[in-house]
Protein backbone atom coordinates (compact mmCIF):
# COMPACT_ATOMS: atom_id res chain seq x y z
CA UNK A 1 0.00 0.00 0.00
CA UNK A 2 2.81 2.36 0.91
CA UNK A 3 4.50 1.91 -2.46
CA UNK A 4 1.20 2.83 -4.15
CA UNK A 5 1.20 6.06 -2.14
CA UNK A 6 4.80 6.63 -3.22
CA UNK A 7 3.72 6.45 -6.87
CA UNK A 8 0.82 8.82 -6.12
CA UNK A 9 3.15 11.39 -4.56
CA UNK A 10 5.60 11.06 -7.47
CA UNK A 11 2.82 11.59 -10.01
CA UNK A 12 1.57 14.58 -7.99
CA UNK A 13 4.99 16.20 -8.17
CA UNK A 14 5.30 15.62 -11.91
CA UNK A 15 1.70 16.74 -12.49
CA UNK A 16 2.32 20.00 -10.60
CA UNK A 17 5.21 20.93 -12.91
CA UNK A 18 3.44 19.69 -16.04
CA UNK A 19 0.17 21.47 -15.32
CA UNK A 20 1.83 24.74 -14.32
CA UNK A 21 3.95 24.71 -17.48
CA UNK A 22 0.87 23.98 -19.57
CA UNK A 23 -1.03 26.92 -18.04
CA UNK A 24 2.01 29.17 -18.38
CA UNK A 25 2.47 28.16 -22.01
CA UNK A 26 -1.18 28.92 -22.66
CA UNK A 27 -1.29 32.29 -20.88
CA UNK A 28 2.14 33.69 -21.61
CA UNK A 29 3.06 35.79 -24.64
CA UNK A 30 5.48 34.38 -27.15
CA UNK A 31 7.84 36.39 -29.27
CA UNK A 32 11.10 35.48 -30.90
CA UNK A 33 14.17 37.61 -31.08
CA UNK A 34 17.68 36.28 -31.65
CA UNK A 35 19.07 38.64 -29.00
CA UNK A 36 16.71 37.24 -26.39
CA UNK A 37 18.14 33.75 -26.67
CA UNK A 38 21.65 34.87 -25.77
CA UNK A 39 23.30 34.05 -22.45
CA UNK A 40 22.31 36.44 -19.65
CA UNK A 41 25.77 37.57 -18.66
CA UNK A 42 27.19 41.05 -19.07
CA UNK A 43 25.58 42.50 -22.15
CA UNK A 44 28.61 41.96 -24.33
CA UNK A 45 28.75 38.76 -26.44
CA UNK A 46 29.82 35.71 -24.41
CA UNK A 47 33.27 34.33 -25.11
CA UNK A 48 33.40 30.59 -25.61
CA UNK A 49 31.42 27.76 -24.13
CA UNK A 50 30.65 27.39 -20.44
CA UNK A 51 31.06 23.61 -20.47
CA UNK A 52 34.66 23.80 -19.39
CA UNK A 53 37.02 22.82 -16.59
CA UNK A 54 36.41 24.08 -13.07
CA UNK A 55 38.31 24.10 -9.82
CA UNK A 56 39.51 20.69 -8.63
CA UNK A 57 38.82 21.61 -4.99
CA UNK A 58 35.14 20.80 -5.41
CA UNK A 59 36.09 17.32 -6.63
CA UNK A 60 38.12 16.60 -3.49
CA UNK A 61 35.14 17.48 -1.29
CA UNK A 62 32.91 15.27 -3.43
CA UNK A 63 35.24 12.29 -2.82
CA UNK A 64 35.35 12.98 0.93
CA UNK A 65 31.57 13.22 0.92
CA UNK A 66 31.27 9.80 -0.73
CA UNK A 67 33.40 8.26 2.01
CA UNK A 68 31.31 9.75 4.81
CA UNK A 69 27.97 9.19 3.14
CA UNK A 70 28.57 5.45 2.89
CA UNK A 71 29.40 5.56 6.59
CA UNK A 72 26.05 7.23 7.25
CA UNK A 73 24.24 4.46 5.42
CA UNK A 74 25.97 1.85 7.61
CA UNK A 75 25.17 3.77 10.78
CA UNK A 76 21.40 3.90 10.26
CA UNK A 77 20.60 0.18 10.86
CA UNK A 78 23.07 0.18 13.75
CA UNK A 79 21.31 3.14 15.35
CA UNK A 80 17.96 1.33 15.24
CA UNK A 81 19.13 -1.80 17.08
CA UNK A 82 21.66 -0.15 19.41
CA UNK A 83 19.37 -0.53 22.43
CA UNK A 84 19.09 -4.30 21.92
CA UNK A 85 22.75 -5.09 21.23
CA UNK A 86 24.07 -2.83 24.00
CA UNK A 87 27.77 -2.58 24.76
CA UNK A 88 28.71 -5.12 22.05
CA UNK A 89 27.19 -2.85 19.42
CA UNK A 90 29.01 0.14 20.85
CA UNK A 91 32.35 -1.68 20.73
CA UNK A 92 31.91 -2.98 17.21
CA UNK A 93 30.92 0.40 15.77
CA UNK A 94 33.84 2.02 17.60
CA UNK A 95 36.33 0.13 15.36
CA UNK A 96 34.47 1.27 12.26
CA UNK A 97 34.33 4.87 13.42
CA UNK A 98 38.00 4.96 14.43
CA UNK A 99 39.05 3.88 10.93
CA UNK A 100 36.79 6.53 9.37
CA UNK A 101 37.97 9.29 11.68
CA UNK A 102 41.55 8.29 10.83
CA UNK A 103 40.60 8.87 7.19
CA UNK A 104 39.29 12.34 8.03
CA UNK A 105 42.44 13.11 10.06
CA UNK A 106 44.59 11.98 7.12
CA UNK A 107 42.67 14.23 4.72
CA UNK A 108 42.99 17.10 7.20
CA UNK A 109 46.77 16.62 7.63
CA UNK A 110 47.23 16.31 3.85
CA UNK A 111 45.53 19.67 3.44
CA UNK A 112 42.53 18.38 1.47
CA UNK A 113 40.22 20.47 3.65
CA UNK A 114 42.05 23.71 2.88
CA UNK A 115 40.63 25.90 0.12
CA UNK A 116 43.51 27.04 -2.05
CA UNK B 1 -6.84 14.24 21.17
CA UNK B 2 -8.59 14.29 17.81
CA UNK B 3 -7.44 11.58 15.42
CA UNK B 4 -7.57 12.52 11.75
CA UNK B 5 -7.63 8.87 10.67
CA UNK B 6 -11.33 8.91 11.67
CA UNK B 7 -12.00 11.21 8.70
CA UNK B 8 -9.89 9.21 6.27
CA UNK B 9 -11.37 5.86 7.28
CA UNK B 10 -14.88 7.37 7.07
CA UNK B 11 -14.18 8.55 3.49
CA UNK B 12 -12.77 5.10 2.70
CA UNK B 13 -15.82 3.20 3.97
CA UNK B 14 -18.18 5.73 2.35
CA UNK B 15 -16.56 5.25 -1.06
CA UNK B 16 -16.48 1.46 -0.72
CA UNK B 17 -20.26 1.41 -0.15
CA UNK B 18 -20.98 2.73 -3.61
CA UNK B 19 -17.96 1.76 -5.70
CA UNK B 20 -15.94 -1.38 -6.45
CA UNK B 21 -12.58 -1.58 -4.70
CA UNK B 22 -10.46 -0.27 -7.57
CA UNK B 23 -12.78 2.70 -8.07
CA UNK B 24 -12.66 3.64 -4.39
CA UNK B 25 -8.87 3.34 -4.38
CA UNK B 26 -8.58 5.46 -7.52
CA UNK B 27 -10.71 8.24 -6.05
CA UNK B 28 -8.73 8.11 -2.80
CA UNK B 29 -5.46 8.42 -4.69
CA UNK B 30 -6.79 11.43 -6.60
CA UNK B 31 -7.98 12.98 -3.33
CA UNK B 32 -4.56 12.47 -1.74
CA UNK B 33 -2.86 14.04 -4.74
CA UNK B 34 -5.18 17.06 -4.76
CA UNK B 35 -4.83 17.55 -1.01
CA UNK B 36 -1.03 17.42 -1.25
CA UNK B 37 -1.00 19.88 -4.15
CA UNK B 38 -3.27 22.32 -2.31
CA UNK B 39 -1.24 22.13 0.89
CA UNK B 40 2.00 22.50 -1.08
CA UNK B 41 0.76 25.61 -2.90
CA UNK B 42 -0.80 27.14 0.23
CA UNK B 43 2.35 26.67 2.30
CA UNK B 44 4.48 28.17 -0.47
CA UNK B 45 2.20 31.22 -0.76
CA UNK B 46 2.11 31.66 3.01
CA UNK B 47 5.89 31.35 3.29
CA UNK B 48 6.58 33.93 0.58
CA UNK B 49 4.32 36.42 2.36
CA UNK B 50 5.76 35.48 5.78
CA UNK B 51 9.35 35.92 4.66
CA UNK B 52 8.66 39.27 3.02
CA UNK B 53 6.83 40.58 6.08
CA UNK B 54 9.43 39.35 8.58
CA UNK B 55 12.26 40.75 6.48
CA UNK B 56 10.44 44.06 6.22
CA UNK B 57 10.00 44.29 9.98
CA UNK B 58 13.66 43.47 10.56
CA UNK B 59 14.55 46.38 8.31
CA UNK B 60 11.95 48.78 9.80
CA UNK B 61 9.81 48.74 6.66
CA UNK B 62 6.15 47.81 6.21
CA UNK B 63 6.57 45.15 3.55
CA UNK B 64 3.76 44.25 1.12
CA UNK B 65 0.62 46.16 2.19
CA UNK B 66 -1.28 47.09 -0.98
CA UNK B 67 -2.92 43.91 -2.28
CA UNK B 68 -5.64 42.93 0.15
CA UNK B 69 -5.69 43.67 3.89
CA UNK B 70 -2.07 43.87 5.16
CA UNK B 71 -0.97 42.63 1.73
CA UNK B 72 -2.03 39.03 2.37
CA UNK B 73 -2.96 38.40 -1.28
CA UNK B 74 0.37 39.73 -2.52
CA UNK B 75 1.89 36.29 -3.07
CA UNK B 76 -1.23 35.10 -4.95
CA UNK B 77 -0.85 38.09 -7.26
CA UNK B 78 2.83 37.25 -7.66
CA UNK B 79 1.93 33.70 -8.61
CA UNK B 80 -0.40 34.91 -11.37
CA UNK B 81 2.22 37.34 -12.57
CA UNK B 82 4.72 34.50 -12.81
CA UNK B 83 2.26 32.37 -14.77
CA UNK B 84 1.71 35.02 -17.45
CA UNK B 85 5.41 35.78 -17.96
CA UNK B 86 7.00 34.54 -21.14
CA UNK B 87 9.04 31.31 -21.09
CA UNK B 88 12.01 32.50 -23.13
CA UNK B 89 13.49 29.90 -25.49
CA UNK B 90 17.26 30.08 -25.33
CA UNK B 91 19.41 29.05 -28.24
CA UNK B 92 22.50 27.80 -26.47
CA UNK B 93 21.23 25.49 -23.72
CA UNK B 94 20.92 21.71 -23.46
CA UNK B 95 17.13 21.65 -23.95
CA UNK B 96 16.43 18.22 -22.46
CA UNK B 97 18.36 18.72 -19.21
CA UNK B 98 17.24 22.35 -18.98
CA UNK B 99 13.59 21.26 -18.97
CA UNK B 100 14.21 18.21 -16.77
CA UNK B 101 15.76 20.17 -13.88
CA UNK B 102 12.51 21.79 -12.54
CA UNK B 103 10.84 18.37 -12.52
CA UNK B 104 13.63 16.92 -10.38
CA UNK B 105 13.65 19.83 -7.95
CA UNK B 106 9.88 19.85 -7.45
CA UNK B 107 9.48 16.06 -7.32
CA UNK B 108 12.22 15.77 -4.69
CA UNK B 109 10.58 18.36 -2.46
CA UNK B 110 7.15 16.79 -3.02
CA UNK B 111 8.44 13.34 -1.97
CA UNK B 112 9.97 14.76 1.19
CA UNK B 113 6.82 16.79 1.82
CA UNK B 114 4.69 13.63 1.66
CA UNK B 115 6.72 12.10 4.50
CA UNK B 116 5.95 14.82 7.04
CA UNK B 117 3.45 14.02 9.81
CA UNK B 118 1.03 16.96 9.79
CA UNK B 119 -1.14 15.63 12.58
CA UNK B 120 -2.31 12.48 14.28
CA UNK B 121 -3.22 10.17 11.38
CA UNK B 122 -2.33 12.80 8.77
CA UNK B 123 0.69 11.37 6.99
CA UNK B 124 0.83 10.14 3.40
CA UNK B 125 4.09 8.19 3.28
CA UNK B 126 4.82 6.25 6.45
CA UNK B 127 7.63 3.78 5.70
CA UNK B 128 9.49 1.84 8.36
CA UNK B 129 12.64 3.56 7.04
CA UNK B 130 10.79 6.91 6.92
CA UNK B 131 13.45 9.40 7.97
CA UNK B 132 16.08 7.67 5.84
CA UNK B 133 13.78 7.84 2.83
CA UNK B 134 13.19 11.52 3.52
CA UNK B 135 16.92 12.38 3.36
CA UNK B 136 17.32 10.21 0.26
CA UNK B 137 14.38 11.87 -1.50
CA UNK B 138 15.41 15.40 -0.63
CA UNK B 139 18.95 14.84 -1.96
CA UNK B 140 17.51 14.34 -5.46
CA UNK B 141 16.98 18.10 -5.37
CA UNK B 142 20.77 18.64 -5.48
CA UNK B 143 20.80 16.79 -8.79
CA UNK B 144 18.15 19.14 -10.17
CA UNK B 145 20.13 22.21 -9.12
CA UNK B 146 23.36 20.84 -10.61
CA UNK B 147 21.58 20.01 -13.88
CA UNK B 148 19.96 23.46 -14.00
CA UNK B 149 23.28 25.21 -13.64
CA UNK B 150 25.17 22.93 -15.98
CA UNK B 151 22.62 22.81 -18.79
CA UNK B 152 22.15 26.60 -18.92
CA UNK B 153 25.59 27.04 -20.53
CA UNK B 154 26.29 30.25 -18.65
CA UNK B 155 29.29 30.94 -16.45
CA UNK B 156 27.23 32.39 -13.60
CA UNK B 157 24.95 29.39 -13.45
CA UNK B 158 27.85 26.95 -13.62
CA UNK B 159 29.64 28.58 -10.69
CA UNK B 160 26.37 28.78 -8.76
CA UNK B 161 25.49 25.15 -9.37
CA UNK B 162 28.91 23.82 -8.42
CA UNK B 163 29.01 25.90 -5.26
CA UNK B 164 25.54 24.68 -4.44
CA UNK B 165 26.54 21.06 -5.03
CA UNK B 166 29.61 21.36 -2.78
CA UNK B 167 27.60 23.11 -0.09
CA UNK B 168 24.61 20.78 -0.08
CA UNK B 169 26.55 17.52 -0.12
CA UNK B 170 28.85 18.77 2.65
CA UNK B 171 26.07 19.86 4.97
CA UNK B 172 24.12 16.69 4.29
CA UNK B 173 26.72 14.83 6.39
CA UNK B 174 25.90 16.90 9.47
CA UNK B 175 22.19 16.52 8.82
CA UNK B 176 22.60 12.75 8.49
CA UNK B 177 24.67 12.49 11.68
CA UNK B 178 22.29 14.60 13.76
CA UNK B 179 19.37 12.52 12.49
CA UNK B 180 21.26 9.33 13.44
CA UNK B 181 21.72 10.81 16.93
CA UNK B 182 17.95 11.01 17.27
CA UNK B 183 17.36 7.59 15.66
CA UNK B 184 19.69 6.13 18.31
CA UNK B 185 17.55 7.69 21.00
CA UNK B 186 14.22 6.70 19.42
CA UNK B 187 15.26 3.20 18.35
CA UNK B 188 13.24 3.45 15.14
CA UNK B 189 13.49 5.09 11.72
CA UNK B 190 9.76 5.29 11.07
CA UNK B 191 8.53 8.87 11.32
CA UNK B 192 5.30 7.97 13.11
CA UNK B 193 7.34 5.81 15.51
CA UNK B 194 9.67 8.72 16.28
CA UNK B 195 6.68 10.97 17.03
CA UNK B 196 5.04 8.31 19.22
CA UNK B 197 8.29 7.89 21.17
CA UNK B 198 8.06 11.55 22.23
CA UNK B 199 4.72 11.16 23.98
CA UNK B 200 6.18 11.72 27.43
CA UNK B 201 8.57 14.48 26.52
CA UNK B 202 10.10 15.90 23.38
CA UNK B 203 13.54 14.57 22.46
CA UNK B 204 15.14 17.96 22.95
CA UNK B 205 14.19 17.69 26.64
CA UNK B 206 14.68 13.95 27.20
CA UNK B 207 17.95 13.59 25.27
CA UNK B 208 20.21 15.55 27.63
CA UNK B 209 22.85 17.80 26.04
CA UNK B 210 23.52 15.63 22.92
CA UNK B 211 19.96 16.21 21.69
CA UNK B 212 20.29 19.97 22.11
CA UNK B 213 23.66 19.97 20.32
CA UNK B 214 22.16 17.83 17.54
CA UNK B 215 19.27 20.29 17.25
CA UNK B 216 21.62 23.25 16.86
CA UNK B 217 23.76 21.37 14.31
CA UNK B 218 20.62 20.41 12.42
CA UNK B 219 19.41 24.01 12.39
CA UNK B 220 22.71 25.32 10.97
CA UNK B 221 23.09 22.50 8.44
CA UNK B 222 19.44 22.73 7.46
CA UNK B 223 19.79 26.44 6.73
CA UNK B 224 22.75 25.61 4.51
CA UNK B 225 20.80 22.82 2.84
CA UNK B 226 18.07 25.23 1.72
CA UNK B 227 20.64 27.62 0.16
CA UNK B 228 19.39 30.41 2.39
CA UNK B 229 20.52 32.89 4.91
CA UNK B 230 24.22 33.33 5.47
CA UNK B 231 24.78 30.32 3.20
CA UNK B 232 23.17 31.77 0.05
CA UNK B 233 26.35 31.89 -2.00
CA UNK B 234 24.98 29.61 -4.77
CA UNK B 235 22.65 32.45 -5.69
CA UNK B 236 24.65 35.37 -4.37
CA UNK B 237 22.95 38.16 -6.26
CA UNK B 238 25.79 40.63 -5.87
CA UNK B 239 28.29 38.36 -7.62
CA UNK B 240 26.38 35.73 -9.63
CA UNK B 241 23.23 37.55 -10.83
CA UNK B 242 20.85 34.84 -9.60
CA UNK B 243 23.12 31.80 -9.37
CA UNK B 244 22.00 28.51 -10.83
CA UNK B 245 18.61 29.78 -12.08
CA UNK B 246 19.84 32.88 -13.91
CA UNK B 247 18.71 31.57 -17.30
CA UNK B 248 15.27 30.44 -16.18
CA UNK B 249 12.36 32.74 -16.89
CA UNK B 250 8.69 32.92 -15.97
CA UNK B 251 7.22 29.81 -14.38
CA UNK B 252 10.47 27.88 -14.91
CA UNK B 253 12.06 30.19 -12.37
CA UNK B 254 8.91 29.91 -10.28
CA UNK B 255 9.56 26.21 -9.71
CA UNK B 256 12.97 26.86 -8.19
CA UNK B 257 11.49 29.60 -6.05
CA UNK B 258 8.68 27.27 -4.93
CA UNK B 259 11.07 24.41 -4.17
CA UNK B 260 13.33 26.70 -2.17
CA UNK B 261 10.50 27.78 0.11
CA UNK B 262 9.14 24.26 0.40
CA UNK B 263 12.62 23.05 1.36
CA UNK B 264 12.59 25.63 4.13
CA UNK B 265 9.31 24.17 5.32
CA UNK B 266 10.61 20.59 5.04
CA UNK B 267 13.74 21.41 7.05
CA UNK B 268 11.67 22.99 9.80
CA UNK B 269 9.13 20.15 9.60
CA UNK B 270 11.87 17.55 10.10
CA UNK B 271 13.36 19.57 12.96
CA UNK B 272 9.90 19.69 14.53
CA UNK B 273 9.37 15.96 14.07
CA UNK B 274 12.75 14.88 15.38
CA UNK B 275 13.41 17.31 18.20
CA UNK B 276 10.22 19.10 19.15
CA UNK B 277 7.84 16.16 19.23
CA UNK B 278 6.09 16.53 15.86
CA UNK B 279 2.41 16.98 16.51
CA UNK B 280 2.72 15.91 20.17
CA UNK B 281 1.48 18.56 22.63
CA UNK B 282 3.72 19.93 25.36
CA UNK B 283 3.39 17.78 28.47
CA UNK B 284 4.92 18.51 31.85
CA UNK B 285 4.89 15.44 34.12
CA UNK B 286 2.72 16.03 37.16
CA UNK B 287 0.81 19.02 35.84
CA UNK B 288 -2.45 17.19 35.05
CA UNK B 289 -4.64 20.23 34.35
CA UNK B 290 -2.00 21.84 32.14
CA UNK B 291 -1.58 18.60 30.16
CA UNK B 292 -5.32 18.32 29.61
CA UNK B 293 -5.52 21.87 28.29
CA UNK B 294 -2.60 21.16 25.96
CA UNK B 295 -4.27 17.97 24.73
CA UNK B 296 -7.30 20.02 23.77
CA UNK B 297 -5.35 21.94 21.08
CA UNK B 298 -5.55 19.98 17.78
CA UNK B 299 -2.39 18.16 16.66
CA UNK B 300 -2.23 19.96 13.31
CA UNK B 301 -1.97 23.33 15.09
CA UNK B 302 0.88 22.01 17.24
CA UNK B 303 2.77 20.86 14.16
CA UNK B 304 2.33 24.04 12.14
CA UNK B 305 2.92 26.24 15.18
CA UNK B 306 6.29 24.64 15.88
CA UNK B 307 7.16 24.80 12.19
CA UNK B 308 6.42 28.51 12.04
CA UNK B 309 8.65 29.15 15.05
CA UNK B 310 11.59 27.29 13.47
CA UNK B 311 11.02 28.95 10.10
CA UNK B 312 11.03 32.30 11.84
CA UNK B 313 14.39 31.47 13.41
CA UNK B 314 15.82 30.45 10.02
CA UNK B 315 14.56 33.68 8.44
CA UNK B 316 16.06 35.56 11.37
CA UNK B 317 19.46 33.99 10.50
CA UNK B 318 19.11 35.27 6.96
CA UNK B 319 18.59 38.88 7.96
CA UNK B 320 21.22 38.88 10.71
CA UNK B 321 24.40 37.27 9.40
CA UNK B 322 26.46 38.38 6.41
CA UNK B 323 27.14 35.85 3.66
CA UNK B 324 30.02 33.40 4.14
CA UNK B 325 32.80 32.84 1.62
CA UNK B 326 33.09 29.38 0.04
CA UNK B 327 36.25 28.53 2.00
CA UNK B 328 34.69 29.64 5.29
CA UNK B 329 31.60 27.61 4.44
CA UNK B 330 33.49 24.38 3.81
CA UNK B 331 35.75 25.00 6.82
CA UNK B 332 32.70 25.42 9.07
CA UNK B 333 31.30 22.11 7.91
CA UNK B 334 34.38 19.90 7.66
CA UNK B 335 36.45 21.27 10.54
CA UNK B 336 33.78 22.20 13.07
CA UNK B 337 30.34 20.71 12.48
CA UNK B 338 31.41 17.25 11.26
CA UNK B 339 33.84 16.44 14.14
CA UNK B 340 31.34 17.95 16.59
CA UNK B 341 28.48 15.81 15.31
CA UNK B 342 30.67 12.66 15.38
CA UNK B 343 31.56 13.30 19.03
CA UNK B 344 27.93 14.12 19.74
CA UNK B 345 26.80 10.82 18.21
CA UNK B 346 29.34 8.92 20.33
CA UNK B 347 28.13 10.62 23.52
CA UNK B 348 24.51 9.93 22.65
CA UNK B 349 25.13 6.24 21.91
CA UNK B 350 26.96 5.82 25.23
CA UNK B 351 24.03 7.49 27.01
CA UNK B 352 21.53 5.21 25.28
CA UNK B 353 23.50 2.01 25.97
CA UNK B 354 23.95 2.88 29.64
CA UNK B 355 20.30 3.92 29.89
CA UNK B 356 21.04 7.40 31.21
CA UNK B 357 18.46 9.14 29.07
CA UNK B 358 15.05 10.01 30.53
Amino acid sequence: MNSAFLVVVLITGIALVGAALLIAGWLSPRSFNPQKGEAYECGIPTRGDSWMQFKVGYYLFAILYLMFDVETVFLFPWAVILRDVGVAGLASIAFFMVILVLGLVYAWKKGALEWK
Amino acid sequence: MYDFSIITSWIDSFLRQYLPEWGALLIEFVLIGVALLLLYALIALFLIYFERKVCAFFQCRLGPNRVGPYGVIQSVADMFKMLIKELIRLNHVDQFLFNLAPYLVITASMLAFGCLPFGRGLQVLDFNIGIFFLIAASSIGILGILLAGWSSNNKFTLVGAIRSGAQMISYELSIGLSIITIVTLAGTMSISGIVEAQQNGWFIFTGHIPAIVAFLIYLVAGTAETNRGPFDLPEAESELTAGYHTEYSGMHFGFFYLAEYLNLFIVSGVATTLFLGGWMPLHIPGWEAFNNVMDYIPSIIWFFGKCVVIMWVIIWFKWTFPRLRIDQLLKLEWKYLLPLSLVNLAVMSILVVLGWHF
